[in-house]
């Protein structure tokens, strides 16, 4: 029952494991800032002052236990108070901890400086993926789960990033103070990246902070880690930290794309085209609640096979994917995704699943709604 | 006999302990608003209306972020109108929020403030806000929602920069139910 | 006011035993019937809240989603942590102090006998309402014990409704409850049993008895003010009208924390009697153990931001909490200490309530030490809301809380039953439970610090190895509680004869009575010296 022998045991396994795998760890990251390296010494340090204290203690114990039992013919003595004693093991953990206080003030002090970050990042939690806005660059993004179905299902093999992949990295410059302003849009998530040593609640009406400076570049994977419903547990985060030049160059690059996103709306699309697209999407956004096969999970997600919107009136199908539909966990898709996206996800609902209306949404038509055309009159 | 006496008068004074302890449950809502202003947990914004005007104090610069945010189930469009703000402690400061609302029906929008860091809220004075009132807003309608405020010159010197956001909240079924009755108990005004 | 009517005035005309049928069940007013009943119920809430259990961890076998959709997971987490809580450990521990504090108190029932036929009967009403609640339409509440809103309020299922009202219920049981221990203890005692006399299972629950009168109400409160935000319209937590959701955490945990040292106490009382008893010695520092305690249950009001670290603290605020929760492992190690000290020099044997109590020793302050950890603010953000807090708080209360129920059964069963209990099967369960243990919970230490969020019905592939560990010391540790079962029953039905002192070494009044203990014991009150 030696449990004490196995935590130094385990702790020279940590150690090996550490250097030997990557991925398959026994022990907190290190991390890739200087937070989360003092966060991982200070751990350590009083993991260890633990296994002191663990060895002491269980030492006197077990020693007890093999000589002074009964079958070994030991007579037990009287004594049952000792003010002495008493005294000094309340006052030498206290010493102990005190001894412990101090750094992790220092940490914490460090942790709550936010002072001089160069870069903005708001992060918004939903149900259930990130929304990333960087505020000075306009850059605004929501990064979704990969992981196909199928994996998630097992059916088909799991890949290395399995539940941990998304489709839109949150994309850092090395070597810069960078800040978090955190909030959430329905219930309360939690932001965790461990190699940054940043969690920190996202709340819906509060805005929180956090900052971070990360040292190398690298993919940084994190997860939600506070219960947020459903699907809680399949809504990673990946950090891309890169080098300041290139983080430039990312930017650019995702202008471009911006642009190019608002030329496609512009061009005529095919049914071909936006059943294909729409399906892409559809996976990523939608299957999560109504379920790949549109079959849903009612009654808290309806199925959208043969539903009385997905066939009916496609105004009122086009306003309750870009406006939700308030009290119910139907979100508000304008701000997720562009005018050919929401066009393709409509026109594939309309037309999968043996849903047959024919139709094609284009997304000149969305974007009219978008604009504040063609609002439906009659409301929802 | 003396120990059902005692019993009596023993369940009488825990029972009336524990109906105080409940109470105590609800007195914990006012006492959680003494202490977040105390603390400035949670960056609830408590000082507000009309304010002496003080000379700013030009030697300090303060950055102040401004965000809006659309709560689930809110269509309306909603920014400031500049992101980033450079102000001095003192300087009275004049800004305001664009809202659009692109749906076919009139709504109406609740803003909740708040501020990062928190201990800066006590310091960020509003003198008026948008935020005060339920804003409506008719089908496909524009607005520009002032805001108008003060960083007070005590500011402590550590803090440089302050995130002052707004999430509005979609409460037209709330007021339809209310029918513009009272306020919503239970929390302080804003 | 007839539930007041006190176990006083019975005596003299109450001298028959049991009455017959199911009525003595409905109807008893004896304190040890309603102590079996206890007992009882808690016991099958263990294996329900058991079964939970073992499908989570059946889940969580193998990456993948296999046997259970996420929002019936969720379902499972929530119904597994409030039946384990509230079904399983305090009614437990009232169980154990209906049968036992009037023994050893020489009193002849508790003090307000009806009111404790009352705070029982209430119970497997809320219980029922809890568990109907997963056959409703949108399931069962499936926001976690904790049930923090918005997640409880604005988005949850409709049995919300239903859930609060068992909370209700479940409330009043423990009010009532502890309103009976508080008067037993200070009203009905022996001539001579002085307050620094009392055994220190009577002490743990004297304390514990108040901690439940200061925060029972106030989680009845904060129900009450979801109750009134889903239905009624005010905004307590909901941002929307001016609410707070983070004034819901600071609420929960007001009344949370004293509730997990609810949850240990009695269990500090239980140890603090075995202990002793195999080792043939005194209680080491009977009066620090009592100040131990007595600061433990004041601290644990001091503490309960501490499991709000990540929410957005100011920087103050995370000192004082992180302070006042390391302050908390001082009276912890003294009571630690203490029965180190009670075992060193002893004459110790090794019957089941002795390894039990050995390995609650050892297990708790491992627990304690992860403990220690967690209130490290800093280094709590990189542990919060993963499994190894989920490590942290299994530790204390498995081979906490439960090895401590386990260990005083196994103790005082000779005393109720008059029979001695099967000393082998007891040991087979002891070593299968205590493997079982550390197999199930030891893996998640490290599947937290490798970064495994807790409440999650599926994970990436770094941490599958330990999941499967971890499951299959579950279904060990799980299924080792059926030989508990048969060897409660059948030590019930029959076994060998039982002494008045059934253990060697041990000391107090509810060892001076017959085992069996009559159905009606210190009807002329012991004297004590």
């Amino acid at each position: 029952m030696g449990m004490i022998r196995i935590i130094p045991l385990s702790c020279a396994l940590i150690l090996l494991s550490a250097s030997a795998q990557a991925e398959w760890t026994l022990n907190l990251t290190p991390g890739v800032t200087e937070v989360s390296r003092s966060v991982y010494d200070l751990h350590m340090t009083i993991f260890w002052i633990c296994v002191a204290i663990g060895c002491v203690v269980f030492g006197v114990m077990f020693w007890s236990i093999f000589h002074h039992r009964k079958s070994r013919g030991a007579k037990a003595h009287h004594f049952h108070e000792h003010t002495a004693v008493e005294v000094m093991w309340t006052l030498i953990p206290l010493g102990i901890l005190v001894a412990m206080a101090v750094p992790a003030t220092a940490t914490l002090v460090d942790m709550y400086d936010p002072r001089d970050a160069k870069l903005d990042v708001q992060v918004t939690g939903y149900q259930w993926k990130w929304r990333y806005q960087y505020l000075d660059q306009e850059l605004d993004f929501f990064s979704n789960l990969t992981t196909p179905r199928e994996q998630i299902s097992n059916t088909e093999n799991k890949g290395e990033h399995y539940l941990l992949e998304v489709d839109r990295h949150l994309v850092l410059p090395t070597d810069t103070k960078i800040r978090f302003l955190l909030t959430a849009n329905d219930v309360i998530h939690s932001w965790w990246v461990p190699a940054l040593a940043v969690k920190k609640d996202a709340i819906p009406g509060f805005i929180n902070e956090a900052w971070t400076q990360i040292d190398e570049p690298g993919l940084y994977r994190g997860q939600c880690a506070e219960l947020c419903g459903k699907d809680h547990g399949f809504m990673p985060i990946v950090v891309e930290a890169v080098p300041p030049d290139q983080f430039e160059q990312w930017v650019a690059g995702m202008k471009a794309e911006k642009q190019a996103q608002q030329q496609a709306s512009e061009r005529t699309w095919t049914l071909d085209e936006l059943m294909a697209q729409g399906e892409q999407v559809y996976l990523s956004s939608c299957a999560a609640c109504h379920q790949a096969n549109g079959a849903g999970l009612p009654p808290a997600f309806p199925a959208l096979k043969g539903s009385a919107i997905a066939v009916g009136d496609v105004q009122a199908h086009i306003d309750i994917v870009l406006h939700g539909k308030p009290g119910t966990a139907m979100q508000a898709f304008a701000e997720q995704l562009s005018p050919a996206e929401l066009a393709a996800v409509i026109t594939y609902e309309r037309n999968a699943w043996g849903n047959s209306t024919g139709e094609a949404v284009s997304p000149a038509q969305v974007s009219r709604v978008l604009a504040g055309e063609g609002a439906a009159e009659e409301g929802m | 006999m003396d120990t059902a006496r005692a019993n009596r008068r023993l369940v009488i004074r825990l029972l009336g302990g524990s109906v105080l302890m409940f109470g105590f449950g609800f007195a914990l809502v006012p006492l959680y608003d003494v202490f977040c202003e105390v603390t400035g947990l949670n960056g609830k914004i408590t000082r507000t209306g009309a304010i002496e005007t003080v000379e700013a104090d030009t030697s300090r610069q303060v950055r102040v972020r401004l965000i809006g945010i659309n709560n689930e189930g809110m269509p309306w469009e909603f920014s400031p109108q500049q992101s980033l703000l450079t102000v001095n402690p003192g300087e009275m400061k004049q800004t305001a929020f664009q809202a659009y609302n692109p749906t076919g029906r009139s709504m109406v929008a609740q803003a909740i403030p708040s501020v990062s860091p928190g201990v800066a809220a006590q310091y960020l004075h509003k003198v008026n806000c948008f935020c005060f009132n339920a804003q409506p807003l008719q089908a496909g309608a524009r607005a520009d929602m002032p805001l108008l405020f003060v960083i007070d010159k005590e500011l402590p010197p550590e803090i440089h920069s302050i995130t002052l956001s707004y999430t509005l909240f979609d409460i037209t079924e709330a007021q339809a139910a209310d029918n513009g009755s009272a306020e919503p108990d239970g929390g302080s005004p804003i | 006011m007839s539930t007041l009517d006190t176990a006083t005035d019975d005596i003299g005309h109450d001298h028959h035993g049991p009455a017959s049928g199911i009525g003595r069940w409905l109807f008893t007013t004896n304190h040890k019937d309603i102590g079996s009943l206890y007992l009882w119920f808690s016991l099958l809430m263990f294996l329900t809240g058991g079964v939970m259990a073992l499908m989570i961890r059946a889940e969580l076998f193998q990456p993948g989603l296999q046997l259970v959709e996420p929002g019936f997971f969720n379902q499972m987490t929530t119904m597994h942590g409030l039946i384990m809580v509230f079904g399983a450990v305090m009614p437990a521990f009232v169980g154990l102090a209906n049968w036992m504090i009037p023994m050893m108190i020489g009193a002849p029932d508790m003090a307000l006998p009806r009111m404790n036929n009352w705070s029982f009967w209430i119970l497997p009403f809320a219980f029922a309402i809890l568990i109907s609640t997963l056959l409703m339409e949108g399931g069962a509440p499936n926001f976690g014990w904790t049930f923090y809103a918005p997640l409880s309020t604005t988005y949850a299922p409709p049995s919300v409704t239903y859930f609060i009202f068992a909370i209700h219920i479940m409330g009043m049981s423990s009010i009532m409850g502890a309103i009976n221990i508080i008067a037993t203890i200070l009203n009905m005692r022996a001539p001579g049993m002085t307050m620094m006399k009392l055994p220190m299972f009577v002490w743990s629950w004297l304390i514990t008895a108040f901690l439940l009168i200061a925060v029972m109400p106030v989680l009845a409160g904060v129900v009450t003010m979801m109750l009134m935000d889903i239905h009624f319209g005010t905004s307590f937590f909901n941002a929307a009208g001016g609410g707070d959701p983070v004034l819901f955490q600071h609420v929960f945990w007001f009344f949370g924390h004293p509730e997990v040292y609810i949850m240990i106490l009695p269990a500090f009382g239980i140890i603090s009697h075995i202990i002793p008893t195999f080792s043939r010695k005194r209680l080491f520092g009977y009066a620090s153990m009592v100040y131990a305690m007595a600061s433990i249950a004041i601290l644990s009001f001091l503490v309960w931001a501490h499991h709000m670290f990540t929410v957005g603290l100011p920087l103050v605020g995370e000192l004082f909490f992180m302070f006042a929760t390391m302050l908390i492992a001082v009276p912890t190690g003294v009571k630690v200490f203490n029965w180190v000290t009670t075992m060193f020099r002893g004459s110790l044997t090794f019957e089941t309530p002795m390894l039990f109590a050995i390995a609650f020793v050892v297990l708790f302050t491992i627990g304690g030490f992860s403990g220690l950890m967690l209130a490290i603010a800093p280094v709590d953000f990189q542990y919060h809301d993963t499994y190894f807090v989920v490590a942290h708080f299994h530790y204390v209360l498995v081979p906490g809380a439960i090895f401590a129920i386990m260990a005083g059964v196994y103790y005082w069963l000779p005393k109720w039953t008059g029979h001695q209990l099967n000393e082998r099967m007891g040991r087979l369960h002891f070593w299968l439970s205590f493997i079982g243990v550390n197999i199930t919970f030891f893996p998640m230490h490290f599947i937290g610090l490798a970064g495994m969020p807790r409440r999650i019905p599926d994970y990436a592939l770094q941490f599958a190895d330990f999941n499967m560990v971890a499951s299959i010391g579950a279904f060990i540790f799980g299924f080792s509680q059926l030989l508990f079962v048969w060897n409660v029953i059948q030590t019930v039905r029959h076994g060998e004869k039982a002494q008045a002192r059934a253990w060697e070494g041990a000391e107090g009044l509810e060892w001076e009575v017959a085992s069996p203990a009559p159905y009606h014991t210190f009807a002329t009150p012991p004297r004590v010296d």
